[in-house]
């Protein structure tokens, strides 16, 4: 038996020698590549934000919000909330105010011009009563909550002290996220009850060229009307578009990243808010000429029937319509089929 | 009067999240909720670099602005601290925080979350006059006791550095000298809208 074969032998040699190799050229290589500039492959915070606008990583835990390192979205955010929101909130309501209070001392009162007949046909039935207030409710509530986030911080704290403010801000954010769920079906409900009466009609050109009489100071101009005349048709489609985006907005908010990231709720922040604001605007506006700022308007949603009068004064066609139905008679309030 | 400020080396943190450990025990926060993470960019790929991030205590803080029931404010050293008796939840220091230090400890019906909980410089709360509460609401207050966060104090590689921030500016400064390298200290600009020159 032989000890010393040659393969056992080579097998060392050739080891030792691979080894002194690899020592000899691994340093050198090194060097070469890291040892110099450790950091010469190193990511860049201002590269990362100059190329994405964020910083995002990997992260061992299982809110995965937290891998977003840095957004200095944030910062416009910030912005927004302290400068623009507040301002553009104060210009669209009180200039809205302003506007109203000028048009009462220029225009006064719109009267219907003639007088009471004391005849009354049914202008919104109960179920549209139903869901108008329901929307009118659920959107105070929510105007009153929301524009408390915007202001109240303000106004309202330093009157009431921090511990009052924080305690009614609680519970205004809880009457915001439920009552804001009527708000929603009324939107819809509304959408599709009335929807078709909003359609562009044949009186919309005439009633934009006259401005709805509304500037005409010896009331005089009453511009032929359906159901609902131009400005009517407006404040509904405001109310339906801009009650859709701050539903859609909203339920984004409901469900905080569930649908986005952090710069996605950052955007339907400022969706609702801003749409939000325009629409207490717009409403304010509608409040004013549906109580006391014309006559007779008030009774179409309080009991749901109004003067004959004033509905030949402010939707003649629609009262034609009503009357061609019942056969050139005047529809009496107690009609068994609803005015429609 | 310092201005505390954190920075994180990200040249030396190697992701071993004993600062986030070592908060997470100190101030016996709640489950869930992290007030300190390590996100680490580019994973896996050559240059990746891991970084240790909390609440920057921010100049000017996005946080504070925002909050609609102002309960956040700024103590002598600029740490950002708030009441949670006020804080109503509302989520919107999240939305505003650029490095997303708030944390909620619930997540109820339609967005409900509970008071916030977020890093506090280990200085805690509001309730300095009744330690036992506001160790429970907030945490420790090492600072009271003249100690740093513990997160930097605990930091295996000197990584994370804490305390005033002309002071961690310097040492960090002169690491960078030393070695040559460095990536510089990260949420700085949008922190505090000033860097470290190196």
């Amino acid at each position: 038996m032989r000890i010393w074969s040659l393969d056992r032998l080579i097998s060392p040699v050739v080891a030792a020698f691979i080894l002194a190799l690899g020592l000899l050229v691994a340093p050198a290589w090194a060097q070469n590549t890291t040892a110099n500039a450790p950091a010469a492959q190193a990511v860049s915070e201002q590269q990362l934000l100059d190329e994405l606008g964020k910083i995002q990583g990997r992260i061992t835990i299982p809110d995965q919000k937290a891998a977003t390192l840095q957004q200095p979205q944030g910062r416009d955010y910030q912005s927004f909330q302290r400068s623009t929101l507040p301002w553009v909130g104060a210009v669209a309501i009180i200039g809205m105010l302003l506007a109203i209070a000028l048009f009462f001392f220029i225009r006064g009162r719109v009267r219907t011009q003639a007088g009471e007949s004391r005849q009354k046909i049914l202008r919104f039935n109960a179920l549209e009563r139903l869901m108008h207030w329901t929307t009118a409710t659920a959107f105070i509530v929510l105007a009153i909550t929301g524009l408390n986030l915007i202001f109240g911080r303000r106004l309202v704290l330093p009157l009431i002290g921090p511990e009052a403010f924080s305690t009614w801000s609680s519970w205004s954010k809880y009457a915001h996220h439920f009552v804001s769920w009527a708000f929603m079906l009324g939107v819809l409900v509304m959408l599709v009850v009335w929807v078709w009466y909003n359609l562009p009609d044949r009186y919309d050109a005439n009633w934009i060229k006259s401005a709805g009489g509304l500037l005409d100071k010896s009331n005089r101009t009453h511009p032929p009307a359906g159901r609902f005349n131009t400005g009517q048709k407006l404040v509904f489609w405001s109310v339906v578009l801009g009650g859709i985006s701050l539903s859609v907005s909203g339920i984004y908010m409901l469900f905080p990243f569930a649908f986005t990231d952090i710069n996605g709720m950052q955007t339907a922040q400022y969706v609702h808010a801003i749409i939000g604001v325009l629409m207490v605007a717009v409403i304010i506006a509608h409040i004013y000429i549906g109580t006391l700022g014309m006559e007779g308007a008030y009774e179409a949603m309080g009991s749901g029937t109004v003067d004959l009068n004033w509905a030949k004064e402010h939707h003649s066609a629609w009262v034609e319509e009503q009357q061609e139905k019942v056969g050139g008679r005047t529809p009496p309030h107690t009609a068994a089929e609803p005015a429609e | 009067m310092a201005r505390m400020k954190f920075l994180c080396d990200a040249d030396r943190c190697i992701e071993c999240n004993a600062c986030v450990t070592a908060c997470k025990n100190e101030n016996d926060v709640p489950w869930g909720i992290n007030r300190r993470r390590v996100v680490t960019v580019n994973d896996g790929k050559p240059g990746e670099r891991s970084v240790s991030m909390a609440c920057m205590h921010c100049t000017d803080a996005p946080c504070a602005a925002v909050c609609p029931v102002d309960c956040f404010y700024t103590t002598a050293d600029a740490v950002v601290l708030h009441s949670k008796d006020l804080c109503i939840g509302c989520g919107y220091c999240f939305y505003a925080c650029p490095f997303g230090a708030p944390q909620y400890p619930r997540v109820g019906n339609f967005g409900s979350r509970g008071k916030m909980d977020k890093c506090t410089f280990c200085a805690a709360g509001p309730e300095q006059d009744s330690p036992e509460i506001e160790y429970q609401k907030y945490g420790a207050n090492r600072l009271a006791e003249g100690k740093l966060p513990l997160c930097a104090e605990m930091c295996s590689t000197k990584s994370l550095l804490a305390g005033d921030g002309e002071i961690i500016a310097e040492i960090y400064k002169e690491r960078v000298t030393q070695r040559g390298y460095g990536s510089g200290a990260w949420g700085w600009r949008t922190a505090y809208r000033e860097t470290v020159g190196v």
